[in-house]
């Protein structure tokens, strides 16, 4: 009897044997000694190299030049391809939302005006279907912004590989602030002028009180006096004492005036993020010597009577007036088109090489980890992309993505897709 | 008295010329890079448009008493086609049934929309201004003729378009009905059954004007005439095939079904929309439908559309579908040239056929592609010419024609090229961005908490 049921409990157990077994294989991103050879590689900040070679170990840049020994490296040949840093974002919510629509998958806005102390870094979402999607496209490295309300929390710095937000943290953090806005949100705003006016007063007033109060913690705290649990202030009186930068979300070139006003005379440490009519007022904020990150360039002009190209041409405007520009997608899943952003601030006035800085160098200067990421360099981190041609143009296809040392697989859930259903088996015929 | 209304009568007359006569323009282009999208690339070609009509291709054209344009160094190709907008429309959504096919967007189009000279900007020439998707079978749509600077909206029509009808699949329709308004369809199931529905109400209503018809022949008898009803004329004319519909859609299985309705109907004239998992069913759609007009990149922005792919465009191009990249956005429009080049990126697609994607595609998907489309000898001359080729990222639009009269030109291009300007607004309004999902404007009235933050995003 005993033995009966043993061979029935095999019988049914004998279909669930086969999961042992799958078919394919997934790559994991890889670490390693890899040494790309013969490629143009486009430094950024020390020219270009012809059949030049990178010696990547120890996540980091070993070597670059002509005349590179590989030692027990890894040779991935790279004849007719062209080696760039990867490419950085300035501004996205990648991580922080993985459905656009759906509250449940949306980490980036937290109840309450003000909110500094949430940190975008603690909701960033390693396994985001959209990440894969985006590295792919070159784009190694993202600021991942809260958003909504005065002070909506902390952004970070995130490189688009690893298994742990502290494993992809790249070094900066900031805090956002949305200076008050006198724009209309979108086309759909139909608000009167007057509340328009009255909601800017209002949020003039609340951003001035909420600031006295951060400078007053932050003297009290130096002073040793003893505080109150208060974790908004905390974390505000870092931006006070300098310690955290203030990420100034602006728009409007007469908000951007009074924004560069206010930041100067609370001498902030600032970014300004968003700039929308930077053109405008160029010069001031040249004057002011607040460097900027700006974008999408694909957006409408935001009067009605302005030029058609006005959002293409203002990082190039800003840049001629003497700004640091650095250029954002400002997206979520698809902050992978961060490179063709720059291709048409290259094309409307900004020119290839200042667009290239624009997500490289730039913003890897403005966020203060230039030592680290933006230009291929030795001794920085080996985060960089191979193409078979300029990575802003849409016909080149990008061939090798390095993160940290890491390469990363060029597959991703759109890619998996394109491969089961190119050609669908059954076709039209029933099964 | 009666002189005075003559004379009233008579001052009516040019504007009833005007309205019958849309303005056609003559030029000579020299020396281009033809991309002809039809019959592949001519270099160092002229194109010789009169009165609205490419007369002919060819090298050394010359011609009397017209614009002759050098276009030496610049690419020339027929005009940008969009098959899904909604630029120029004051409405968008009449959401108050399941079924609105009696609704027409014909009467909300504004000429005076900037949205019209920005499209032109970006080199496009046609865009299919379309209802919302909140209603299972939504309202008929318009093919529009960019001819920005007519304050009359019947200028801005191609009346040569066939007729055209918004449908509408998954979460808008049940959203808006099912879940905001307590009545079918609240799902897939729901969707389907409407259109069912729908349709076997025009069988009966169609045979009860043959039968009127049929009576009135017999002699001596006085029929009663059925009362005329638009919706179910309108969901009449589909089943005689005079109506192509445009189907809002994204999951395969809706698609599938909607396939599988049609066939049962006897619908042929069907193009899917958005269609983000068309991919899944790419061999049903090459065999019964007239194509996708897809997004070239937008996903995840609904739960409905996270299981898409950017090589869509390419996998139903490689499939044989008839395929098509659409905006859905008065920003997206700006700039189809740079949204078919992404689609060139996933899947590697040639020059032609991602130029195919927004010009000859589209224009099959709207009935026109006879008379535009394409740069041939006899074909309605709406031209783009950039300065490098339109699929890199550094082109720029440089002009653009429709019916051969040039209605951009990056050198006049002014700090203010709108048409009317509002006296009431003293401080010009700023706007962050266009709201570019504009499928569901108008449907907000239906939420009050739930749901409403889905308007971030409703395509």
């Amino acid at each position: 009897m005993k033995k009966l049921l043993y061979i029935a409990l095999s019988l049914v157990l004998l279909p669930f044997m086969g999961f042992a077994q799958f078919d394919g294989e997934f790559v994991k991103p890889k670490n390693g000694r890899f040494l790309l050879q013969n490629a143009t590689i486009i430094t950024v900040t020390n020219g270009t190299i012809q059949n030049g070679s990178v010696l990547l170990a120890d996540g980091k840049i070993q070597a670059i030049g002509q005349q590179v020994n590989p030692g027990d490296a890894e040779v991935i040949d790279c004849t007719g391809l062209f080696i760039y840093p990867g490419l950085i974002d300035g501004g996205s919510r990648l991580g922080l939302v993985e459905v656009g629509s759906l509250a449940e998958t949306q980490d980036y806005a937290e109840i309450g005006s003000v909110t500094p102390n949430m940190e975008a870094l603690v909701a960033v979402n390693p396994n985001s279907v959209a990440i894969p999607v985006t590295r792919v496209s070159g784009v190694t490295t993202t600021l991942t912004m809260p958003s909504g309300g005065l002070f909506p929390g902390t952004a970070a710095l995130i490189n688009l590989n690893g298994y742990t937000p502290d494993q992809m943290f790249a070094g900066f953090k900031g805090v956002v602030m949305n200076f008050p806005s006198s724009a209309r949100r979108s086309t759909w705003d139909r608000r009167s002028d007057d509340d328009i006016k009255k909601e800017f007063d209002k949020a003039q007033e609340t951003l001035n009180e909420i600031w006295e109060k951060a400078t007053t913690y932050h003297r009290l705290k130096t002073a040793g006096a003893t505080l109150e649990y208060y974790p908004e202030m905390e974390q505000l009186s870092k931006v006070v004492a300098g310690e955290l930068p203030l990420l100034v979300e602006v728009n409007a070139a007469a908000d951007i005036l009074k924004a560069i006003d206010w930041i100067t005379s609370k001498e902030v440490k600032a970014i300004l993020t968003g700039v929308a009519e930077g053109w405008r007022v160029a010069d001031k904020i040249a004057a002011a010597k607040l460097p900027v990150v700006t974008g999408p360039m694909l957006s409408i002009p935001t009067r009605q009577s302005d030029r058609y190209d006005a959002a293409y041409t203002n990082p190039g405007k800003m840049a001629k007036a003497g700004v640091k520009v650095a250029i954002r997608a400002n997206d979520a899943e698809n902050t992978r088109n961060l490179p063709f952003n720059a291709g048409f601030a290259a094309a409307y006035g900004m020119g290839k090489e200042e667009a290239l800085k624009a997500v490289t160098i730039y913003p890897a200067e403005i966020f203060g980890v230039a030592d680290r990421l933006g230009s291929l360099e030795v001794g920085k981190d080996a985060t960089l992309l191979v193409a078979t041609g300029d990575p802003f143009e849409t016909r080149t296809q990008i061939r090798h993505v390095f993160i940290d040392g890491y390469r990363v697989p060029m597959s991703n859930r759109h890619i998996k897709l394109y491969q089961e259903f190119l050609e669908r088996s059954p076709g039209l015929e029933k099964n | 008295m009666k002189k005075i209304f003559q004379a009233f009568l008579i001052s009516l007359l040019p504007m009833s010329w005007s309205v019958a006569q849309t303005p056609t323009g003559s030029v000579l282009i020299k020396n281009a890079h033809v991309l002809t999208v039809t019959q592949g690339d001519l270099e160092n070609t002229d194109v010789l448009v009169e009165n609205g009509v490419i007369k002919k291709i060819g090298k050394n054209l010359s011609a009397t008493n017209i614009e002759v344009i050098d276009a030496s160094g610049l690419y020339l190709m027929p005009g940008i086609i969009d098959a899904h907008s909604h630029v120029a429309l004051d409405a968008v959504n009449e959401a108050t049934a399941p079924i609105t096919s009696e609704v027409k967007m014909a009467d909300v189009v504004n000429p005076y929309d900037i949205g019209l000279y920005r499209a032109l900007a970006g080199g496009v020439t046609i865009s299919h201004a379309m209802h919302g998707s909140a209603n299972a079978i939504g309202g008929q749509n318009i093919t529009l003729k960019h001819r920005y600077g007519s304050g009359n909206p019947e200028d801005l029509f191609m009346k040569e378009a066939p007729r055209t009808i918004k449908f509408a699949l998954g979460e808008n329709p049940t959203r808006v009905h099912g879940r905001g308004n307590g009545i079918q369809p609240r799902t897939r199931m729901g969707v389907d059954a409407v259109i069912r529905n729908g349709f076997n109400e025009a069988i009966q209503y169609k045979k009860s004007w043959e039968d009127y018809n049929k009576a009135l022949k017999v002699k001596g008898a006085s029929p009663v005439p059925p009362k005329y009803n638009e919706r179910l004329q309108t969901l009449a004319d589909i089943l005689d095939g005079d109506i192509i519909i445009h189907c809002h859609s994204y999951r395969a299985d809706e698609i599938y079904a909607l396939i599988n309705t049609c066939r049962e109907f006897g619908v042929t004239n069907i193009v899917f929309s958005h269609v983000n998992e068309g991919f899944k069913v790419a061999p049903e759609l090459a065999a019964y439908t007239m194509g996708a007009s897809v997004f070239a990149d937008w996903w995840a922005y609904k739960f409905e559309v996270y299981y898409s792919t950017a090589y869509n465009a390419a996998i139903l191009t490689r499939n044989n579908v008839i395929t098509s990249i659409n905006s859905d956005s008065g920003e997206l429009i700006r700039h189809l040239y740079h949204e078919a080049g992404k689609a060139q990126r996933y899947g590697e697609l040639t020059d032609e056929e991602t130029l195919a994607l927004i010009t000859i595609n589209p224009a099959k998907q709207l009935g026109i592609a006879d008379k535009v489309g394409s740069i041939e000898e006899g074909k309605q001359a709406d031209l783009v010419l950039f300065n490098e080729h339109p699929l890199s990222v550094y082109a720029i639009p440089q002009m653009t024609f429709v019916d051969g009269v040039k209605y951009f030109d990056i050198k006049a291009d002014d700090n203010d090229m709108r048409l009317r300007v509002s006296a009431s607004e003293i401080v010009e309004p700023i706007f962050l961005k266009e709201h570019d999902h504009r499928c569901m404007h108008g449907v907000d009235f239906f939420f009050t908490n739930f749901g409403r933050n889905l308007f971030n995003h409703s395509h």
